[in-house]
């Protein structure tokens, strides 16, 4: 991590707007922070998914939250290796992920995805593809909610 | 750039091909698929095709000096300088062929993908290593929509056994490697795709078995996408997708 703690704590701000309650950097999605000239920010970002449209917007919202902070020169660099994982998801974030109504990504077998609303196990599958690429539709047969799932990948 | 380097640009914007065109035609689905759950799902694989293709394009947007960027070779080539496979450019026809389709290259991009993430070519091993990650959960998809409409009434079945027959023919050209990627072959940046294709076979025979569906007779095969020949359904498709740019040149949002 590069030493620009204030910038980072600035970027804090930023979310991703399909999961407004966890910071792009909470997400894996901010990689590093630098400036490599006086008055230069550059930032890396790496995208969840190749065509994820909320990295334009994500993007955009780094730029103007660094402008209003008198950075006007903003860099932003995509990285694409090593590919994001879901593993990167930080603990608390995937706290506030699943009180949010999403369930955070589950490492192995699909019978352990619990229902963010009653913890009943006993749900369902019914689209691998979701509101968005990163996420698949589950519903809840104990209390037939239907639930974002964050797909591992 | 030297001649390599041109090389590698080709072989990124073939790839992007593949990717923006396949993307689109899954994107035609968009409002109109028969459930609101396939809605969804033919739109983010869509989405993931598309944003293979802005890596790819913009790859070699990079390899000639940003000189042109993604959006040039999506929206100012004409018809004969793409160059991606034909089965991606195929009319979307009824469910059953977009996802027997689909299927056929998922199998085929999985392989594919697995096998550019050893490029020495950084930037296309990452697109390939994020690619990997995405065409597992298309081929999961796909593959168990195989079975269901396989298995199911006497007119899914008999819709998919039409489209596998119908797209039979198009399936070798993905294992023709040409002279370009002959050449990146031996440099170690391009995938062998003529070594792919016993696998891939063996994958789709498991998969018609279990759906209950014939493997076409007969071997007709239809070529030419990689050379810039393709079926007369591209025109139409780039006419659609390229209208605004052709209408107002260089309009920006
Ligand atoms: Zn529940």
């Amino acid at each position: 991590m590069s030493p620009v703690p204030s910038l980072w704590t600035l970027l804090d701000a930023v979310k991703d707007p399909e999961i407004p309650v966890v910071s792009i950097w909470e997400l894996g999605i901010l990689q590093d922070i630098c400036q490599p000239d006086e008055g230069v920010v550059r930032v890396k970002l790496t995208p969840t998914y190749s065509g994820c449209p909320a990295m334009d917007v994500i993007a955009e919202d780094i730029v103007r939250t660094l402008e209003c902070s008198g950075y006007p020169q903003v860099e932003i660099e995509r990285s694409l290796s090593p590919a994001w994982s879901s593993t990167w998801i930080l603990p608390n974030a995937r706290r506030r992920m699943r009180n949010f109504g999403i369930v955070p990504p589950v490492a192995d077998s699909a019978n352990s995805i619990a229902c963010p609303q009653c913890d009943s196990t006993e749900t369902l599958l019914v689209s691998e593809f979701g509101s968005t690429a990163c996420k698949a539709l589950y519903r809840c047969s104990s209390c037939g909610e239907p639930f974002d799932y964050f797909k591992p990948i | 750039m030297d001649m390599q380097q041109e090389a590698v640009k080709d072989y990124g914007v073939r790839l992007g091909d593949d990717a923006l065109i396949l993307g689109h035609r899954l994107s035609e689905w968009c409002g109109k698929a028969p459930a609101l759950e396939e809605d969804l799902a033919l739109a983010n694989t869509a989405l993931d095709f598309i944003g293979r293709s802005r890596l790819f394009y913009s790859h070699a947007a990079e390899l000639e000096g940003n000189r042109v960027s993604e959006d040039t070779y999506a929206y100012t080539r004409d018809c004969r300088e793409f160059r991606n496979l034909l089965i991606c450019e195929l009319p979307c026809g009824d469910f059953a062929f977009t996802m027997a389709r689909q299927y056929l290259v998922d199998e085929f991009y999985l392989a594919f993908m697995q096998g550019l993430t050893f490029s020495v070519e950084q930037t296309l091993a990452g697109v390939a290593a994020k690619a990997v990650k995405e065409s597992r959960y298309h081929l999961r998809r796909s593959r168990q929509w195989m079975r269901v409409l396989g298995q199911g009434t006497d007119e899914s079945h008999d819709r998919l056994q039409t489209a596998v027959n119908d797209l039979w023919g198009y399936t070798p050209e993905m294992f023709e490697p040409d002279e370009l990627e002959r050449k990146l072959v031996a440099a170690g940046v391009a995938v062998d795709t003529s070594g792919l294709k016993d696998d891939w076979m063996k994958a789709v025979n498991k998969t018609l078995a279990e759906a209950s569906v014939q493997r076409p007779e007969g071997n007709w095969a239809v070529r030419g996408g990689r050379q810039g020949i393709h079926t007369e359904y591209l025109g139409h498709l780039l006419s659609e997708l390229q209208f605004v740019q052709r209408a107002y040149p260089g309009l920006e949002w």
